[in-house]
């Protein structure tokens, strides 16, 4: 790890006090107080700093209530989501950006990055304040924004940041109240959890709605058989959420990593290397009562919705890093005396990444709202995955292209852009805003 | 709070809308497009019914005359407003027909062009009037900067001079916005937009167009010999200002492309609608249970289709939406026009495509939306001049640098 994690918080913390943002909501003072404790669960201190700030709001009678946006079309952040957007961004250009290459190469995690980004504190916002974290609603839309952000560092780093947090929040959003006291805490922890959702099999025409792998009742709880893809964590997972049927419905179980008849083997695939894909075997595997994830109102396909809205929101921060990246360089790329940003061909290939990243943004982030606002959103996920789908992997495509031989060679992050977007339109589950 | 869904206080307008499109457009939609130039006479009493949505109980109203960049100081919060009411319920009536939302009275182009620069004086004087846009001449397209029409100071008056051609409305409307130069040796800056009342001598409607689709809107072309105009009918600065250019007259695309956008969103879920009633009946579901990449090629298609349409619609409100609140929205206005206009096209076509000989021919409306929805990708700048225009703001270029 090159970059000392303590001097990141600060500089985080620094560029913050001194946004435009910061002034306009007077928030330096509350920011210098971020620079203190930011190297220590810097979520935390966003989440309470929120929390102080709206009880000092209604607690004083001068203070008008901010006019009400209820029903009205409206694309604004709320503060604490700017907040969030701000720092993850920070994070994911000073630290995130500058692992990607070596970590993709190594395909292995940085050895302590799972430890060193404990410090960002996403796991404290996954886990409600009722339970120890600092989340106050359950927030599809900011969890979204999240994986944005870190996404814009390193797809497959951000994938290993947020599988653990998206396991968090399927507990959350379905697990009964007794397995959020019993599994939430391990989030909590200052040690990182290294936990997955498993869902997907090696099927050509896999179908998540016929799931082959099986679990069936035996007298101390459950037992599955079954083959899982695209694990990551190198088979050191402390937990996995394996999706199998159990009586003619689609349930989720909570496998320990180390149970027996667990059997990971490596399976790269060629993208996401750095989160050290494989496959998952389980054969046999006994778990007890507690292992089946939530009651009879479990919906498999709300949860799978959220999985894939997840993904979509992980490939935008890709696209987005692209296009970030392909500016400067056609603008400074010179063919023929002139940039050859200058060219048609060229420009309206940038013209057309920027329209089909604002459209992928809009449709999921239009999903995501409808789910936190309690309403059905399935078809909305249903078609933000499908145009995502076709759109990310034609960013993807067009940004190697653009870098012509250079994007061709590993000088450049297109082409590891290029290799780990494709998996959007092949994957289904193991993610969960 | 991020919302996408339509803002509830508009549902009524929206509905209002949806009931003319469905119950005066759609019967009357083959009649219009078969006689090319005759007047719709069921407009006359659909303008009156415009101007009363437009002075309903929301009291923003909606509607080309209405359209305007707000300046966002005046309410407090987060609007929704004139914008996307007329983005909503323009969508509305275009999914009953193109053409005849175009021939409205009273809500042509220059109406908008009129409610964006007028001063007080001329905005009582034409604001009530149906105004059309004449910019196009037969020896320039999208380069609007290459007006060769003039407009030469005589004391009181303007004198304008030259041709204008795809004026829409041009013979219907009780006026013209021209675009026409004060001083062809100075460039794009001289550019100025006049008012001309029809009946003004020297102005003369001399050609209706011939066209593939949207027929019952009348697109003609104009010529203007030595046509005398007051002074006070130049919209906006009369001073040129070679340092401010062509802004000026440019401003008002921002209000109109996500107009045109929303037409192609209507003509384009007229199609997917119709397309989706006919295949339901022939027990293809396409209700997004089957994965994408195993769904039957129809379904797919159809998946893809409403993918597409969704996107295009969201950017186009936010274009709206950002117009609404006051924030600089160029690059978004062109953003919603290029990928509604390519996608309302595509997206007719194929659906003419899928249902084969049912979709190609008469008996059904689909080859007719195909037809019309090729305009919408054209004018009010085609999907390249948008192209460029998101170009150049993405990469920081100027119209000297990215041609």
């Amino acid at each position: 790890m090159s970059k000392d994690i303590q001097g990141v918080g600060l500089g985080i913390a620094s560029r913050f006090a001194g946004s435009e943002f910061a002034k306009k909501y007077g928030l330096r003072r509350p920011a210098e107080k971020l620079a203190y404790v930011s190297t220590k669960k810097g979520f935390e201190v966003i989440g309470q700093m929120m929390a102080n700030k709206a009880k000092k709001k209604s607690d004083d009678p001068k203070m008008l209530p901010e006019p009400s946006t209820a029903g009205l079309f409206d694309l604004t952040l709320s503060e604490e989501q700017q907040m969030i957007k701000d720092t993850v961004r920070s994070y994911a250009e000073d630290v995130v950006r500058g692992l990607a290459h070596d970590a993709n190469e190594d395909m292995d995690l940085p050895e302590t990055y799972l430890q060193d980004i404990m410090d960002l504190g996403l796991n404290f916002f996954s886990v409600p304040e009722t339970l120890g974290g600092a989340a106050q609603t359950y927030s599809p839309t900011t969890n979204a924004i999240i994986a944005e952000e870190l996404a814009w560092g390193d797809f497959s780093l951000a994938y290993a940041t947020l599988a653990p947090v998206a396991v968090a929040n399927a507990i959350v959003k379905w697990g009964t109240q007794a397995q959020k006291e019993a599994l939430l805490p391990d989030y909590l922890a200052t040690t990182p959890v290294k936990s997955c959702i498993a869902v997907q099999e090696p099927d050509a025409l896999f179908d998540p709605a016929k799931l082959s792998t099986k679990a069936k009742k035996t007298k101390a709880g459950f037992e599955i058989s079954g083959v899982k893809s695209l694990v990551p964590f190198g088979g050191k997972a402390d937990t996995y959420l394996i999706a199998a049927r159990y009586k003619r419905r689609n349930r989720l179980f909570v496998v320990p990593g180390n149970a027996p008849g667990i059997e990971w083997t490596k399976a790269p695939a060629m993208g996401l290397r750095a989160t050290a894909t494989g496959t998952l075997k389980l054969d046999k595997v006994a778990i007890g009562k507690d292992a089946l994830l939530g009651d009879d109102s479990f919906n498999f396909e709300a949860f799978m919705d959220l999985g894939q809205l997840h993904w979509c929101a992980l490939a935008i921060g890709a696209c987005q890093a692209a296009l970030d990246y392909l500016i400067p360089y056609v603008n400074e790329r010179e063919a023929f005396g002139e940039p050859i940003s200058h060219r048609q061909a060229v420009a309206f290939m940038i013209a057309n990444i920027g329209i089909e990243l604002e459209s992928m943004r809009l449709m999921v982030w239009r999903a995501a709202a409808l789910a936190e606002a309690g309403k059905p959103f399935h078809r909305e996920a249903y078609l933000a995955h499908v145009l995502c789908s076709e759109k990310a992997m034609e960013i993807g495509t067009n940004a190697v292209q653009l870098l012509g031989g250079h994007g061709f060679t590993k000088e450049h992050p297109a082409e590891r852009w290029y290799r780990d977007l494709r998996v959007l339109a092949c994957i289904n589950g193991g993610m969960h805003l | 709070m991020i919302n996408l869904e339509n803002p509830k206080k508009f549902r009524a307008l929206v509905n209002q809308a949806h009931q003319v499109a469905a119950n005066v457009f759609r019967p009357i939609s083959r009649k219009y497009d078969a006689s090319e130039h005759a007047y719709p006479v069921e407009l006359d009493m659909l303008a009156a019914i415009m101007d009363g949505m437009n002075d309903g109980t929301t009291g923003e109203g909606a509607g080309a005359g209405k359209l305007k960049q707000d300046s966002g100081a005046k309410k407090e919060g987060i609007q929704n407003g004139t914008n996307m009411s007329t983005v909503l319920s323009l969508a509305e009536l275009c999914w009953g027909d193109v053409g005849l939302s175009l021939t409205l009275p009273r809500q042509g182009l220059g109406n908008a062009a009129i409610a964006a620069v007028a001063d007080d004086e001329q905005f009582a004087r034409f604001g009530g009037k149906w105004a059309a846009m004449a910019i196009t001449e037969p020896g320039f397209g999208s380069d609007s900067a290459a007006v060769r029409t003039t407009a030469i100071r005589d004391g009181d008056e303007y004198i304008i001079n030259g041709e204008k051609i795809y004026v829409t409305s041009g013979e219907r409307a009780d006026c013209v916005v021209v675009w026409a130069s004060v001083d062809r040796s100075l460039g794009r800056a001289a550019i100025k937009s006049f008012i001309v009342e029809k009946g003004t001598p020297g102005m003369e409607v001399v050609r209706l167009e011939k066209k593939l689709g949207i027929k019952a809107s009348d697109t003609a072309a104009i010529t203007f010999t030595d046509c005398r105009i007051p002074a006070t009918n130049l919209l906006g600065d009369p001073e040129v200002n070679v340092e401010k250019g062509f802004a000026g007259v440019m401003q008002t695309f921002d209000n109109t492309r996500p107009v045109v956008a929303a037409m192609a969103i209507g003509v384009a879920k007229a199609s997917l609608d119709r397309t989706r009633e006919i295949l339901k009946k022939l027990k293809v579901k396409a209700d997004y249970r089957t994965p994408h990449k195993l769904a039957s090629q129809l379904e797919a298609k159809l998946y893809r289709y409403e993918a597409e349409w969704e996107a295009a619609r969201l950017l186009t409100l936010k274009a709206a939406w950002m117009a609404d609140n006051g924030m600089p929205n160029s690059k978004e206005a062109s953003m919603s026009k290029a990928k509604a206009g390519r996608t309302a096209n595509e997206i007719t076509l194929g659906c003419v495509e899928m249902l084969g000989m049912l979709g190609y021919g008469e008996d059904e409306l689909l080859e007719k939306w195909s037809r019309d929805s090729k305009i919408l990708d054209i004018f009010e700048g085609t999907q390249q001049i948008q192209q460029l225009i998101v170009a150049r703001r993405l990469l920081g270029k100027s119209s000297a640098e990215l041609k």
